[in-house]
């Protein structure tokens, strides 16, 4: 029973070691091969998990287990433990099976890049720290994974390591979310310091026994959780290093940078509801700054032109709902959209990925247009990616964001202040995704002529994991239908995890009505694209033009990475400067040295050593043998 | 089995290859080879000893294990006695682990003088070793001193351009701290009453709290230089950019630890009460270096000097865990000295690597070689992120129950150490972003060579036990972990009056037993 959790998690190891020992010279094809494969039946294991918990009695699904004793002092003890419950499971299936279809889709991507080896390598690696983090059963072993997957963001985002931007956008990545990596340090100090124990399960137990509701600790506990969290989930203000990281391979962006390892925070939060329940201000703390981010990135993601960027934005945009949805205590509906986030926007990834390889590079949205005809299977996927995100109905994201606008409405949590925030979202992510659709793939063709004749659908290695994903992405939010009145399927599963909140009753017509307005702001977004990117002539310049003060601070993102070096980066720097030269070498040195004649007498021994070093030496250690020698006799007397 | 005097083998094994090798010529090739050949043979029979002391070894057994004893000076009540705990074993088995690699290391890059070379490590791994197992003052100083001397020809014969200086600086420093420690050593011979300079009686009897202070003040200065404590470091990037890599290696990974187990094992539980005194003061200054030493080697331009600079902020992590007087500080704190000598061994050791081929350690001179030493950039990226505490490799481990530890005992000092966690980042990264990736490799790289089998060796090791302590750290901890208890109950253990203060005329003197009740914490019931 247990080597099911075995299973899932060594099936990527077993990837890498056979990857490493053969992988370099058997070549790409089998590396890729390797690699799919094992994905693929990690994902069959994941699978043959879930529905060992739905063999279950609902109350019961959880498997644990337990390896062997990792860190044991006194009676602080962590085990290399993991567990498999339905939220656990709902990630290993994301993980394992849209992770699969990314894999399959690299081995076209990275045909004839020369570290294509290396990068199936660290996919692998990836996976595994992923379903690590998510498996996990204590916070350490959760923390285990969770700098695992930085660790290979860092080393996939700096795949093309020659590349400047990408080596630097790397580093950037690790540091930035190693800010939030030392909050989540100290929320576990403090959790041991309480509980003498980091288990999910033991602090469960204790936490109410232990913990004041609303109280300091508690407070300050999810807050640097949630701190950690906006690291890894590129919440303001740490989201920066998001957009950088898409200097690595586009299948990356996909797999960590949309579908998996940006969704941890929120996944950690989740984890840990339990805390998080007992703490009203961390909670309102988390759904504001969610609601800020989903503002302030979509409304980037409106004017940005590459087309990875506008991705980019995008998905911390959706991260934004993720994180609010917490906030308001909505957790299970935060996962559902984490589920449906994942088909549509590593399908876009792929789709824009697909773009650029047809391109040979060109991200450029400028510099596109006019796609569809010459590749139809990308352009058609990508559009139904589009209307799902933009929460058209009956697609994947109508359901998961209208579940999260109707919890940010009605919940005790939420307010109308949210609602708002997550309307306005929506109708600009409608608006920045049907901009880049169009300016994609409709249109007027602003290519070479080069480059028109070498423009090539992708090989159907890439375009079916596409078609796949466009499937899910149609039809992959169904699981969440609102029975009314009643909890949904995913709602259902989820149920045990997270207490079975009993949700507040609402009439059937209130929930209807919210639903054709979250439509309605969805159509009206895609209508504004239409009309801006196709039916005018100008696009958006004309807007640009008429604000142009606000048009620049928003392109040029707030200039939020400018303010933090300067204000941060640039100070520390020079600081440290000052302390070495002027402290180390200035001051200490300088009082060493002159004190006592110091440099003198180094230099004259110096001149003694040359001379004969050895024999005086052992002149100076004879003479103090003797000096001993006499003290001792003469104290002893 | 257990009749063999194992700690007298293991200790004294490499002085007896080290003479030897005075009658084996190294005139030419032959007679080198046959040098390097005897001396590494010693060091891998010293490593075997050390082995098997440590499969002998008693688990949750907190005492001395391997006593021996002989009268040496009964006039003066000095002995040659040695044993070793849990805390000393991790540490022996660091110095017989590096040694032979830095042997190896060795082999091909030390060309000048090569028996004195040899000797000299040889006959430093003896005093090394001597330190950790003498249960003695006496001898314990001689081992000590000893020690100073291999190294300081080390510096001074195979060192840089500036070794002279380097050499001297290091020989003054630790000098001056050791003449402190003699005087405080005789004190305790002297005017304790005990005449005796067996060191466990003299744990067994602190000496009265009104004296403790400048006895402590004395052994903590000559270790706090040694380790060195913040400000006391400026001789560390001195020698260590001086120093040819097997100094540098030996000096990192083994000695500096001379100067956190002097703290742990004399310092502190010899005047317990003194040193929970000057705690807020040793916690602040670790802080201090842990944060400045990061600062310090973020802005460096050369690597060695980068990587000297980080073993300032890595033993700050060490002192704070000893200052925070419980069991996970403590446990963790002799594991980060072992981590630490790991990492940073293999640090230098890849620095000198890179160095031997380009004759240049400025990160400005390098960019993009990880394409053309794909392999040395495996390793190194490996021995970064075990020195930044990447969870998985050896570093966190310590680093987490070090910090897990000062938190309990102050969460203000422990966040602010937390921070050198990202600042380790910051100055790692960017190194590595500078040296391996970020362009293609300027024309003076494109003929580097990857790593040869002799370094793969080097290096493998190292490697391989960053993660087997990362994962399973256990066979190391639990052997830690009773001798750090029992260590625990005696630096928090509450006066005794050996002999009462000799004069009354000390203000402070009546108040101690009532002062003590504050500062018994124990870890958590």
């Amino acid at each position: 029973m247990m080597n099911t959790i075995l299973f899932i998690l060594l099936l990527p190891v077993a990837g890498v070691l056979v990857n490493l020992l053969f992988g370099w010279r058997r070549g790409e094809k089998f590396a890729g091969r390797v690699a799919a494969g094992v994905m693929a039946l990690a994902f069959a294991a994941s699978i043959a998990g879930f529905f060992q918990l739905l063999g279950l009695p609902a109350e019961e699904r959880l498997i644990r287990s337990d390896l062997f004793e990792w860190i044991a002092v006194g009676d602080f003890r962590v085990n290399a433990a993991f567990m498999l419950d339905p939220l656990s499971s709902v990630m290993t299936l994301i993980i394992t099976g849209v992770g699969a279809l990314i894999h399959v889709y690299s081995i076209g991507y990275m045909h004839g890049d020369r570290g294509a080896v290396r990068y199936f390598i660290y996919l692998n690696l990836f996976v595994f720290f992923m379903l690590t983090l998510v498996l996990g059963s204590n916070f350490l072993v959760l923390f285990v994974g969770w700098e695992g997957v930085g660790l290979c963001s860092y080393l996939l985002i700096g795949f093309w390591f020659e590349r400047p931007a990408a080596s630097e956008a790397g580093k950037k990545a690790f540091i930035v979310n190693r800010i939030g990596d030392l909050c989540f340090l100290i929320a576990m100090f403090m959790l041991i310091g309480i509980f003498g124990t980091l288990d999910f399960g033991e602090i469960l137990q204790a936490a109410p026994a232990k913990l004041v509701a609303g109280g300091g600790a508690v407070t300050v506990i999810c807050l640097l959780l949630f701190a950690g969290a906006a690291g890894k989930s590129a919440q303001i203000p740490l989201f920066v290093w998001l957009p950088d990281a898409m200097e690595g391979p586009t299948p990356v962006s996909a797999l960590i940078h949309a579908a998996t390892m940006v969704t941890a925070g929120v996944y950690l939060m989740a984890r840990a509801y339990f805390l998080f329940d007992l703490s009203p201000i961390a909670m309102n703390v988390v759904a504001v700054v969610g609601a800020a981010t989903l503002l302030v990135a979509a409304s980037i993601a409106m004017v940005q032109t590459d087309i990875k960027r506008v991705l980019a934005y995008s998905t911390v945009s959706q991260l934004g709902y993720m994180v609010m949805a917490i906030g308001v205590g909505a957790y299970s509906a935060a996962i559902f959209h984490l589920l449906t986030h994942s088909f549509f926007k590593a399908l876009l990834f792929m789709g824009a990925g697909s773009v650029i390889h047809a391109l040979d590079g060109e991200q450029d949205m400028n510099r596109m247009g006019g796609l569809s005809a010459a590749l139809p299977s990308t352009s058609a996927t990508c559009a139904i990616a589009a209307f799902a995100i933009a929460g058209v109905f009956p697609l994947a994201g109508f359901f998961s964001k209208d579940a999260i606008l109707f919890a940010a409405m009605t919940s005790n949590r939420g307010g109308i202040g949210f609602w708002l925030a997550g309307a306005v979202g929506a109708l600009m992510t409608a608006f920045y995704i049907f901009r880049m659709l169009f300016k994609t793939f409709y249109g007027r063709c602003n290519l070479s002529i080069e480059q028109q004749n070498r423009l090539h659908e992708s090989p159907g290695v890439m375009t079916r994991p596409l078609k796949v994903l466009a499937v899910l992405s149609f039809a992959g939010g169904w699981v969440g239908i609102p029975i009314f009145a009643g909890a949904n399927l995913l709602d259902g599963f989820l149920a045990p995890v997270f207490g079975g909140g009993g949700e507040a009753h609402h009439e059937v017509i209130f929930e209807l009505m919210m639903m054709a307005v979250s439509f309605a702001i969805a159509v009206l977004g895609i209508y504004m694209a239409y009309n801006v990117f196709v039916l005018s002539s100008r696009g958006a310049s004309a807007y640009a033009e008429r604000w142009p003060g606000f048009y620049r601070l928003v392109f040029n993102k707030y200039y939020i990475d400018e303010a933090y070096d300067f204000l941060i980066i640039q100070p520390i720097r020079r600081l440290s400067v000052r302390l070495w030269k002027d402290f180390d070498d200035g001051l200490v040195d300088a009082t060493v040295n002159g004190a006592g004649g110091f440099v003198r007498l180094i230099g004259s021994a110096a001149r003694q050593l040359q001379t004969g070093y050895v024999k005086s030496y052992a002149v100076m250690m004879l003479a103090g043998a003797l000096v001993v020698a006499f003290y001792l006799t003469a104290g002893a007397k | 089995m257990s009749e063999l005097p194992l700690i007298t083998l293991m200790v004294f094994l490499p002085l007896i290859g080290g003479l030897l090798l005075i009658f084996v010529g190294d005139a030419d090739e032959a007679g080198r080879a046959r040098v390097r050949a005897i001396s590494m043979a010693f060091a891998l029979l010293t490593l075997a000893v050390s082995a098997a002391v440590y499969a002998g070894f008693r688990e949750n057994f907190a005492g001395m294990q391997f006593v021996e004893r002989a009268e040496w000076i009964p006039r003066f009540g000095i002995s040659y006695y040695v044993g070793l705990d849990g805390i000393s074993l991790p540490l022996i088995l660091l110095t017989t682990i590096l040694t032979p690699i830095v042997l190896l290391y060795s082999w091909g890059e030390v060309e000048k003088r090569v028996r004195l070379f040899q000797m000299a490590l040889l006959f430093l791994e003896t005093g090394m070793l001597g330190v950790f197992v003498s249960l003695d003052f006496f001898l314990f100083y001689v081992f000590w001193e000893g020690m100073l001397i291999p190294m300081y020809l080390i510096i001074g014969v195979w060192g840089g351009p500036r070794r002279i200086y380097a050499a001297v600086k290091f020989f003054l420093y630790t000098m001056a701290g050791s003449v402190l420690m003699l005087v405080a050593i005789l004190w305790l011979y002297f005017e304790t009453g005990a005449e005796t300079f067996d060191i466990l009686v003299h744990l067994d009897k602190p000496v009265h709290y009104a004296l403790q202070g400048w006895l402590f003040a004395a052994f903590a200065l000559s270790f706090a230089i040694k380790v060195p404590i913040f400000p006391f470091h400026t001789w560390l990037p001195d020698a260590h950019v001086e120093a040819p890599t097997a100094g540098s290696v030996i000096l990192a990974g083994v000695m500096l630890k001379m100067g956190t187990y002097g703290l742990m094992r004399l310092a502190m539980p010899l005047f317990p009460t003194a040193a929970r005194d000057f705690a807020p003061l040793f916690m602040t200054l670790a802080v201090i270096g842990i944060v400045y030493g990061a600062l310090v080697a973020m802005v460096q331009d050369d690597i060695k000097k980068l990587v000297a600079y980080s073993s300032v902020s890595h033993l700050g992590f060490v002192v704070l865990g000893l200052f925070s007087f419980n069991l996970l500080g403590a446990s963790g704190g002799v594991l980060q000295m072992v981590n630490h000598g790991i990492s940073t061994g293999a640090l230098f050791l890849i620095v000198g690597m890179i160095y031997s081929r380009r004759h240049t350690r400025l990160i400005s001179d390098f960019g993009g070689i990880a394409r053309v030493m794909p392999v040395f950039a495996v390793f190194f990226v490996i021995t970064s992120f075990s020195s930044i505490g990447l969870p998985g490799l050896n570093g966190f481990v310590g680093e987490f129950t070090i910090l897990a530890g000062a938190f309990d005992r102050s969460p203000f000092f422990a966040v602010v150490a937390a921070s050198g966690v990202v600042l380790a980042a910051v100055y790692m990264l960017w190194m590595l972003q500078r040296v391996l990736f970020g362009g293609d490799p300027s024309p003076a790289n494109l003929g580097l060579r990857d790593l040869g089998v002799r370094e793969w060796c080097v290096l493998a090791p190292l490697i391989a036990l960053m993660f087997g302590l990362g994962l399973y750290p256990k066979p190391i901890l639990n052997k830690i972990e009773p001798s750090a208890k029992a260590w625990v109950e005696q630096v928090n253990r509450r006066v005794l009056h050996v002999k009462p203060p000799p004069e009354p005329r000390l203000a402070r003197a009546p108040a101690p037993v009532f002062v003590e009740a504050r500062s018994l914490k124990a870890v958590r019931p």
